[in-house]
């Protein structure tokens, strides 16, 4: 914007002069939205009348500025929880980190008996994942299913809350025990995949219970009453368990579309 | 502060109907097709959504939100195949949706409820306070706007409700019985709005109240079974009246002439 309005025709605007047409105004008003200069010439060429007008707004406001009510507080950190989880996930974390300490107290009181850290390690992100997709648990659960960010990207969002609260516990008891973080790591990140993927069918909820009560009852079970270390949570497996967590991860990601509706 | 109109708004629509449907089918439940071969187009305007219960006028709600994929038949929204969970993303940033049971985050304040789901869809984060604040003023909640969601009354929770599906200015509306709640008075603003919103955008509203489908809308969409029974005017749905049927009024007497007539033409 080299050229600034010449003064006749902004003066011919100032006044509201019938000869001026609407293409002329519109060139004159786009060229005062962006050039400052402009705009301080015409506020000097406004009629006294429009001008004790300003005044008397610039007193008003200045008035209602002090007397009003003040700023409302803002709570981001109330945003923040909405964004990334629902509210109903924290008395699942009470639960999952004193089932880890529980795990971790008899691991080292017992150390011959089959780990039941290794044993929790794959179900404890299940219970996060069902709650934070839940319907009864999310009661804007509707509203919200229909919105663009709903699908990938809440599915990411809450996966990532649910893995951050329950990897570091496993990974501080698994230090603690000595093991290699191999062992727990790569099973919890299959399970999840697994019901995220499981879940786009069914439900995530119902995915999780499937999946849980099937470790529990084929693995947990067997090894708590035989005290042999079963063979998946042996250092054997853990070529199958990487597999398993880079295959369900991509297929996770590749079925992330089903999130995106309403599971039956 | 000056809001730029961007290029997509400008561009021309290049759909002739917001919602056609053809042979839509959508399930409520595992089995029950509760939509059954739904044909159906509608443009812009305010759309009066009505039927008995158990019509299928929440669960076509639902597939025209795109909450439920239809399972047979063609849905196309805006433009978009929304049978197709690829375009769903973009087609969703269009779409303003108020459910039935709508649930809420008591702990929220009406505007952080509202701008929590300008977030959800997408809206650029500069856009976000403007629209919000816009929002919340067209459904006459400025003076709660700071105030938590557990403490608002049904119709004020209602109009929160209805804030934040124009927040992102839809241009597609659907509302699942709007006007629950809310006193006469409201009603009648509430209607006003309606028909503000008809004027740009395609809106579709569900209820069992028929004064408010005459009141609102430009056009009346009668269900019944799945099916569409009937598509029209409201003062032809009133001229129905005219010859008869049971109702306080005559645009009710016509709804229940329409009905009547197609359950006994099976
Ligand atoms: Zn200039």
């Amino acid at each position: 914007m080299t050229t600034h309005i010449p003064s006749p025709a902004l003066e011919s605007y100032v006044a509201a002069d019938p000869g001026l047409d609407d293409a002329a105004v519109w060139a004159v008003e786009v060229h005062l939205e962006n050039c400052a200069e402009c705009r301080a010439r015409m506020a000097e060429m406004a009629a006294p009348p429009l001008l004790a007008l300003l005044d008397d707004v610039q007193v008003a406001i200045d008035r209602g500025v002090r007397s009003g009510p003040g700023p409302v507080r803002r709570h981001p950190w109330r945003r923040m929880v909405h964004r990334w989880a629902v509210w109903s996930v924290v008395p699942w974390i009470v639960t999952v980190l004193s089932a880890v300490l529980a795990a971790f107290l008899l691991d080292r009181q017992f150390p011959e008996r089959p780990s039941l850290v290794l044993l929790l390690a794959p179900v404890a992100p299940l219970a996060g994942l069902a709650v934070a997709w839940s319907r009864r648990s999310d009661p804007a659960w509707e509203i919200t299913a229909g919105t663009s960010r709903a699908g990938l990207e809440m599915l990411f969002r809450r996966t990532v809350v649910v893995l951050a609260t329950v990897l570091p516990p496993l990974a501080l008891a698994g230090w603690r025990l000595g093991m290699n973080p191999a062992l727990w790591l790569l099973p919890a990140l299959t399970f999840t995949a697994a019901t995220l993927l499981l879940g786009g069918r069914i439900g995530v909820d119902r995915a999780a219970a499937v999946l849980g009560s099937a470790w529990v009852l084929v693995i947990v079970v067997p090894a708590i009453t035989s005290a042999d270390l079963p063979v998946v949570i042996r250092s054997e497996s853990l070529p199958v368990w990487a597999l398993a967590a880079v295959i369900g991860t991509v297929l996770t990601l590749l079925r992330a579309g089903d999130h995106q509706r309403a599971p039956r | 502060m000056v809001r730029m109109v961007t290029a997509t708004e400008l561009r021309p629509d290049t759909y002739a109907w917001p919602v056609e449907a053809e042979r839509l089918e959508v399930k409520a439940g595992r089995r029950h097709l509760a939509v059954n071969g739904l044909d159906l187009r509608l443009g812009t305007g305010v759309h009066g959504l009505l039927g008995p219960n158990g019509a299928g006028k929440t669960t076509l709600m639902r597939a025209l939100s795109t909450v439920h994929r239809p399972s047979g038949g063609r849905l196309t929204l805006l433009g978009t195949d929304a049978t197709e969970s690829r375009s769903l993303r973009p087609l969703r940033r269009r779409l303003g949706y108020l459910p039935q049971h709508f649930g809420f985050y008591p702990r929220f304040t009406v505007r952080e409820y509202v701008e929590y789901m300008a977030w959800l869809r997408e809206m650029p984060k500069a856009a976000i306070p403007g629209a919000v604040q816009r929002a919340v003023e067209r459904v006459g909640l400025t003076d709660r706007a700071d105030s938590r969601l557990k403490s608002l009354s049904g119709g004020m929770l209602r109009r929160a409700g209805i804030a934040q599906a124009i927040v992102n200015d839809p241009a597609l509306l659907l509302l699942d019985e709007p006007t629950v709640g809310l006193d006469p008075e409201q009603r009648v603003d509430f209607r006003t709005l309606l028909r503000e919103l008809g004027a740009e955008s395609c809106v579709v509203v569900s209820t069992h109240l028929v004064e408010d489908v005459v009141a609102a809308c430009s056009n009346v969409v009668l269900m019944d079974q799945g099916k569409l029974v009937w598509q029209g005017l409201p003062a032809d749905l009133t001229r129905f009246g005219e010859q008869g049927g049971t109702g306080d009024s005559a645009a009710e007497r016509g709804y229940t002439t329409l009905l009547a007539s197609h359950r006994s033409a099976k």
